[in-house]
C-alpha cells in the first residue's frame, strides 16, 4: 500500500509546513520582544517571575555568561529531580506507595531529563510517583526544551548581529520560551489529548475484573499534561514504559497525528524564526528545504523496510501483504491503530528530532527499518532536530558547508556576510568531533567489557546494534531505544550519563562560542563572488556535506550492525 | 555567584508553575470537561469495573474474539513490547507457536490466511484492537460457540470497527473488549460453553 504511505506522509508534511511558518514568525516576535496577542495576560506573569528571581531583564550576556547560566540552571534542576526521586516515598501524590528510586537509576534519569534526552532506564508506571512525574519530569520536559530554544535564539543573534559583544539574556529567553511558546500550546494540546482518551487524574491504579474473570490493575496518572510537552519539547520520556505505543498515551490516529506534529512544530518553526531574524526569509526556507528532503527520504525508506516485512515470517507461510482490512508488514512491536505507516513515520520523526518518544518498539524493526532511526541520530539530529539544538546544529553544518564551498573556489567563506575564519572553523570542528567521540568510544568500551555485553538481549549483529543505538541516542540526546537492552545496570546508567551530559553541553558550548565569535564581526557586503546561501544549490551542498560527514564517521560501525543483520535476515540466518 | 542564586530561584519558581500549578489545573479542567476520559475511559458493568475501553484484555474462550499476543500478558501496570529482534530465533519460535495456537483455535484456516497482527506482539502489550481481517478470521468460531449466525456476528464486528481518521490517517481496528461485551449482551453463552 505505497499509495497509502505517500498519502499519509504527504498529509503530515503539508500540515507541518503550514503550521511552521506562522509559529516561526510568532517565535521571532516573542524573542525580539515585539508585541503579541498574549502580552496582556503574560507580561504581568513575566514581570512577577523576574521580580521573584532577581532577574535584570535589561542586561545582556556575553556568550560565556550565557553558557554559564545554562549550565548552572540545568545543574540546579538536575539536583532537584534527583532529590525528588530519592525521597518520593515520603512526599505527597504517591497513591501506589512507590519506594525511592535506586541511586544510579535516579542519577541517570536526572541527567537524562536535564539534557532533554529523556532516556528511560525505568518503567514509569512502576517506578515514579505522581509527584516525581509532575514536579520532576514534567518540569524538565518544559525547561530542557526552553533551554534549547533559548540557546538557538542566542546562536541566531550571534549570526545576525554585527560588532556586538552580547547575545541576549538567558533568563529572559528561558522565561519567554516557557510562557509564550510552550505553555499556551500545552494547555490546548493537553485538553485535546484528554478528549481523545488520555487520562489526567491523581487516582490510585484501578482494579478491574476482566470479562473472563481475571484481575487487571490499570495504571493511571496525570498523563495528558506530560504527554503533550513530551512531544512539543522533543523530550520523549513517556509516562508509561511503552511510551506513545501505550493506548493511554496515544489512543487514536488523531492523537498520533497531533503528537507527531507537536514533535516537528517548534524545530521546523525555528528555521523561519531564523529567516525572519536574519532579515531574509529565504535563508530559513533553505534550511527548511534541506531538512524536509532528508526527512522525506528517511520516512519513505523506513516505511518501505517495515512494509516489506520479515522474510523469516514468510518462511512460516505467513502473508505480510497489506490490504484494506490489515496493515501487513512487520507488526512485531507495533500497534494496530498505528500500523506500519504511522509506526515507521513516527520512528523517523522521533529520531530526526531529539524527541525519542516511540509509538512502536524500534528493537523489533527490520534491520533497515531500524537503521533509519539510528542514521537520523548519527546525522546529528538536525533534520528539524531537537527543539533549538536542531537549529544550531544545522547552522554549524551550514558553516561547514560554506567553508567547503570556499575551499572549492579558493575564496574566504562567508555566511550571512560574516567571514568564516580559523576560530569559527575550529569551534565548528569541535562540535562535529565531540559528537562521535561520546558515542563510539563508550560503545566500543561496552563491547569489550563483561558488564557491557551482559545487557544484550538479542544475539548476533542485532546485539551490537542495541549497544550502538544506546550510546548514539545518549550522545544525540534522543532517548529512544532498542529497548531490549537491559540498560538499568550501573555500567550503562553511569556511562550513558557521561554521553548524555557531554552530548548536550559540550556541543552547546562550542555552538554558543561560535555565535559569540560571529557576533563580534563586521558584515561584508555581498559581491559577485559570494556564494548565495538562500538557494537550491546551497540546499544540495548542505545535504551533501551532512551525509558525507555522518557516513565517514559512522559507516564502519553501522556496517557491523544493521547492514550485516539485513544480509543475514535475507539469507534466513537466525541467532 | 549571582547567576547561581538566580538559577536556584528560577528552578523553584518554574517548578511550582510547571510542575505543580499546570498539571493540577489540567486535572481539574479535564475532570470538568471530559470526566470519563480523564478517569481512564473505564467500562463499568453493574458495580464492577471490568476494564478500560483503551486497554486490551486477554481472551481465551472460543466464544470471545481473541486479542493480539502480548509481551506484558495484558498487565496494565507493566506495559511492554517483546523487543525481540528480527533475526532472533526466540522471535521466530514465538511466532511459530502463536501461529499454531491460532490455527488450532480456528480450524480450517491456513497460515496464509492469518493476519500478521494476530501472531505478533504489540508495542504496548495492551493493544485494545485487532485488525478487521483478524476479526473476520475469528467470526466462524465465535458464531459456532455462541450458536448464532455468522451474519449476526459480522454485524457486531462492523459496529465496533473504527475506520481511518477522515478516511486517511491511521489503520482501521476493531475494539476487542467492546465487541465481546456487546456479544455477551446480544447472545449470552452458558458458563460451560465459555471454557
Amino acid at each position: 500500500m505505497m499509495v497509502d504511505a505517500v498519502l499519509q506522509v504527504g498529509v503530515f508534511a503539508l500540515v507541518v509546513t503550514i503550521v511552521s511558518v506562522p509559529l516561526g514568525l510568532y517565535m521571532a516576535r516573542v524573542f525580539c520582544e515585539e508585541r503579541t496577542l498574549l502580552d496582556p495576560v503574560l507580561r504581568p506573569v513575566e514581570r512577577a517571575i523576574y521580580r521573584l528571581c532577581g532577574v535584570r531583564p535589561g542586561t545582556e550576556m556575553t556568550w560565556a555568561e550565557y553558557a554559564a547560566a545554562i549550565l548552572l540552571f540545568s545543574m540546579a534542576g538536575m539536583l532537584v529531580l534527583y532529590g525528588l526521586e530519592r525521597m518520593q516515598q515520603v512526599l505527597p501524590f504517591n497513591p501506589q506507595g512507590l519506594g525511592p528510586v535506586a541511586q544510579d537509576l535516579a542519577f541517570n534519569t536526572a541527567a537524562s531529563f536535564a539534557t532533554n534526552t529523556n532516556w528511560q532506564a525505568y518503567a514509569g508506571e512502576s517506578t515514579m510517583s505522581y509527584l516525581t512525574q509532575m514536579a520532576g519530569l514534567t518540569f524538565h520536559n518544559f525547561v530542557s526544551a526552553a533551554v534549547g530554544i533559548a540557546a538557538a535564539i542566542a546562536v541566531i543573534r550571534g549570526f545576525v548581529r554585527r560588532s556586538a559583544r552580547t547575545i541576549g539574556n538567558f533568563w529572559v529567553d528561558l522565561t519567554r520560551a516557557v510562557l509564550w511558546v510552550l505553555l499556551p500550546i500545552c494547555l490546548v494540546g493537553a485538553l485535546i489529548l484528554v478528549w481523545q482518551g488520555v487520562p489526567q487524574n491523581l487516582r490510585p491504579y484501578v482494579h478491574a475484573r476482566t470479562l473472563e474473570g481475571a484481575e487487571q490493575v490499570i495504571a493511571q496518572g496525570p498523563v495528558a499534561s506530560q504527554e503533550i510537552v513530551k512531544e512539543l519539547g522533543t523530550n520523549g520520556g513517556g509516562f508509561f514504559n511503552a511510551n506513545s505505543a501505550h493506548p493511554y498515551e496515544n489512543p487514536t490516529p488523531l492523537t498520533n497525528l497531533l503528537e507527531m506534529l507537536a514533535i516537528f512544530a517548534i524545530p521546523a518553526g525555528l528555521t523561519h524564526t531564523f529567516g525572519r531574524m536574519a532579515g531574509d526569509r529565504r535563508l530559513g526556507w533553505a534550511l527548511f528545504g534541506a531538512m524536509a528532503l532528508l526527512f522525506l527520504a528517511g520516512a519513505e525508506a523506513a516505511i518501505w523496510a517495515e512494509q516489506s516485512g520479515n522474510p523469516n515470517f514468510a518462511r512460516l507461510g505467513l502473508q505480510q501483504t497489506a490490504s484494506a482490512a490489515q496493515s501487513g508488514g512487520n507488526m512485531e512491536g507495533k500497534e494496530v491503530r498505528n500500523g506500519i505507516v504511522n509506526s515507521a513515520l513516527w520512528a523517523t520523526i522521533t529520531t530526526d528530532t531529539s524527541c525519542g518518544a516511540v509509538n512502536s518498539m524500534h528493537d523489533s524493526f527490520t534491520p533497515l527499518g531500524g537503521f533509519i532511526p539510528l542514521l537520523n541520530m548519527q546525522i546529528g539530529e538536525i533534520i528539524f532536530g531537537g527543539v533549538g539544538s536542531g537549529l544550531f546544529g544545522m547552522l554549524v553544518m551550514a558553516v561547514l558547508a560554506v567553508f567547503i564551498a570556499g575551499l572549492m573556489v579558493g575564496r574566504t567563506p562567508e555566511y550571512l556576510g560574516k567571514k568564516i575564519e580559523g576560530r569559527e572553523m575550529k569551534l565548528a570542528m569541535l562540535y562535529v568531533l565531540i559528537f562521535p567521540a561520546v558515542i563510539l568510544l563508550p560503545a566500543g568500551a561496552a563491547m569489550v567489557t563483561k558488564a557491557g555485553l551482559a545487557a544484550i538481549t538479542n544475539p548476533g549483529p542485532h546485539g551490537f546494534t542495541q549497544v550502538l543505538y544506546a550510546f548514539t541516542q545518549a550522545g544525540a540526546n534522543n532517548g529512544s531505544a532498542f529497548a531490549g537492552l537491559n540498560a538499568n545496570a550501573p555500567f550503562y546508567n553511569w556511562t550513558l550519563v557521561l554521553s548524555m551530559l557531554s552530548g548536550r553541553f559540550m556541543m552547546m558550548i562550542p555552538a554558543l562560542a561560535l555565535a559569540g565569535s560571529l557576533a563580534g564581526k563586521r558584515a561584508v557586503p555581498p559581491s559577485a563572488g559570494t556564494f548565495p546561501t538562500n538557494g537550491v544549490s546551497f540546499v544540495i551542498l548542505l545535504v551533501g556535506v551532512i551525509l558525507i560527514v555522518a557516513a565517514l564517521t559512522f559507516f564502519p560501525a553501522d556496517a557491523l550492525g544493521p547492514i550485516v543483520e539485513h544480509l543475514a535476515m535475507q539469507a534466513g540466518k537466525l541467532y | 555567584m549571582r547567576t547561581l542564586v538566580v538559577a536556584i530561584k528560577m528552578t523553584i519558581v518554574l517548578t511550582v508553575l510547571l510542575g505543580l500549578a499546570y498539571p493540577l489545573a489540567m486535572c481539574a479542567i479535564a475532570r470538568l470537561l471530559f470526566p470519563h476520559q480523564a478517569q481512564g475511559s473505564l467500562i463499568v458493568r453493574g458495580a464492577d469495573v471490568i476494564g478500560s475501553a483503551l486497554i486490551g484484555q486477554k481472551f481465551s474462550a472460543p466464544g470471545y474474539f481473541h486479542s493480539r499476543p502480548s509481551a506484558a500478558g495484558y498487565d496494565a501496570r507493566a506495559s511492554s513490547g517483546s523487543n525481540l529482534g528480527p533475526t532472533n530465533r526466540a522471535l521466530i519460535d514465538a511466532v511459530k507457536s502463536r501461529l499454531k495456537d491460532v490455527l488450532e483455535a480456528n480450524p480450517g484456516t491456513t497460515p496464509a490466511q492469518v493476519p500478521i497482527d494476530l501472531v505478533t506482539a504489540s508495542g504496548s502489550g495492551l493493544d485494545p484492537e485487532i485488525s478487521p481481517a483478524a476479526a473476520e478470521l475469528q467470526v466462524p468460531r465465535v458464531a459456532r460457540a455462541r450458536a448464532i449466525s455468522e451474519r449476526q456476528v459480522r454485524k457486531l464486528v462492523e459496529q465496533f470497527t473504527r475506520g481511518r481518521w477522515l478516511g486517511i490517517l491511521g489503520e482501521p481496528g476493531v475494539n476487542v473488549l467492546k465487541l465481546n461485551l456487546a456479544l455477551d449482551q446480544a447472545a449470552p453463552v452458558s458458563r460451560q460453553a465459555r471454557r
